[in-house]
């Protein structure tokens, strides 16, 4: 399993944890904007981010010479992910208790890097899918 | 991978990236907002990326890698999962219509849980100990 596989699932399983951690914190009713953020380390930190993990390394050769298509584009995939997310972890929280323009702004950069992950992951996979 | 998993797993990365695309714009609105209307993608954000990317994903690349019949067709009642994806993908389309139809949000569902219902009855004698033809 190559190394960038097993950062993405190791990540994803850290993902994981934690929103089993902040489950309980919900259950406790501290709910101060933490709903969203539990739902996405979920679907996107768990999930997608194991589904990336797994793309990468199962998936239809590209070619010989480039078997799992760029594997710097496949870094900058995991590196915006996580970024973007956990500055939505932190800002989104500050924005539905104290809104402020820095909690603001960070969210839009988080909303940023978080398409610009999905849009690299889906460019370095696209001509993997295919028939043999 | 066979022809109809790349379908699937090709519709799945587009709903990957219209699905962020909209979470994207949710976000920044929350963050500065700049135009209420974006709430407008909510249900879509969710609808795309759920059924769209992440129950797509599973049925594409489960139709390509679970096991195979030796004898006859070799992943069983294709053409049952065309119709399955066919109906997969109009459901998740329709729901998008919610603004303008009344009614798209319930008829999308339909199709999207008789594409589930499809999917399982052409796979159920695919999941088999291994031997069994
Ligand atoms: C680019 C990454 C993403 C961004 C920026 C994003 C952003 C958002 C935003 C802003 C909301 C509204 C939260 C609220 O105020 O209630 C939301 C809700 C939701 N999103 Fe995403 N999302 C992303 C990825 C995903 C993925 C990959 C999935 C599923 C596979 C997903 C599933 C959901 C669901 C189920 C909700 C409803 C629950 C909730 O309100 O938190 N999102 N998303």
């Amino acid at each position: 399993m190559p190394l960038l596989t097993r950062t993405f699932i190791k990540t994803g399983m850290v993902c994981l944890a934690l929103a089993l951690v902040l489950g309980i914190l919900l259950a406790l009713g501290v709910t101060n904007g933490l709903f969203p953020v539990y739902i996405h380390l979920l679907v996107f930190g768990w999930l997608t981010q194991l589904i990336f993990g797994v793309i990468f390394w199962m998936f239809p050769k590209y070619s010989v010479k480039k078997p799992r298509g760029s594997e710097a584009l496949g870094w900058w995939t995991y590196a915006l992910l996580n970024i973007g997310l956990l500055l939505r972890a932190v800002a989104e929280p500050i924005q539905s208790t104290r809104a402020n323009p820095l909690s603001g702004w960070m969210l839009v950069l988080s909303a940023i890097l978080q398409f610009l992950s999905g849009l690299l992951f889906v460019v370095n996979s696209w001509g993997r899918v295919k028939e043999k | 991978m066979p022809k109809l998993s790349v379908w699937f797993v090709r519709a799945s990365l587009l709903y990957l990236l219209l699905g962020s695309l909209f979470g994207a714009l949710l976000l920044a609105q929350k963050g500065i907002p700049f135009h209420a209307a974006v709430w407008y993608l909510f249900p879509l954000h969710m609808e795309f990326l759920l059924v769209g990317w992440l129950i797509q994903l599973a049925m594409g690349v489960a139709f390509w890698i679970i096991p195979r019949f030796s004898q006859g067709s070799s992943r069983g009642p294709v053409g049952l999962v065309w119709v399955s994806f066919a109906l997969l993908n109009a459901g998740i389309l329709i729901t998008a219509f919610q603004y303008w139809l009344p009614d798209a949000v319930l008829i999308g569902r339909i199709a999207e849980v008789v594409a589930g219902i499809l999917f399982v009855i052409g796979s159920w004698r695919r999941v088999k100990p291994h031997g069994v033809m």
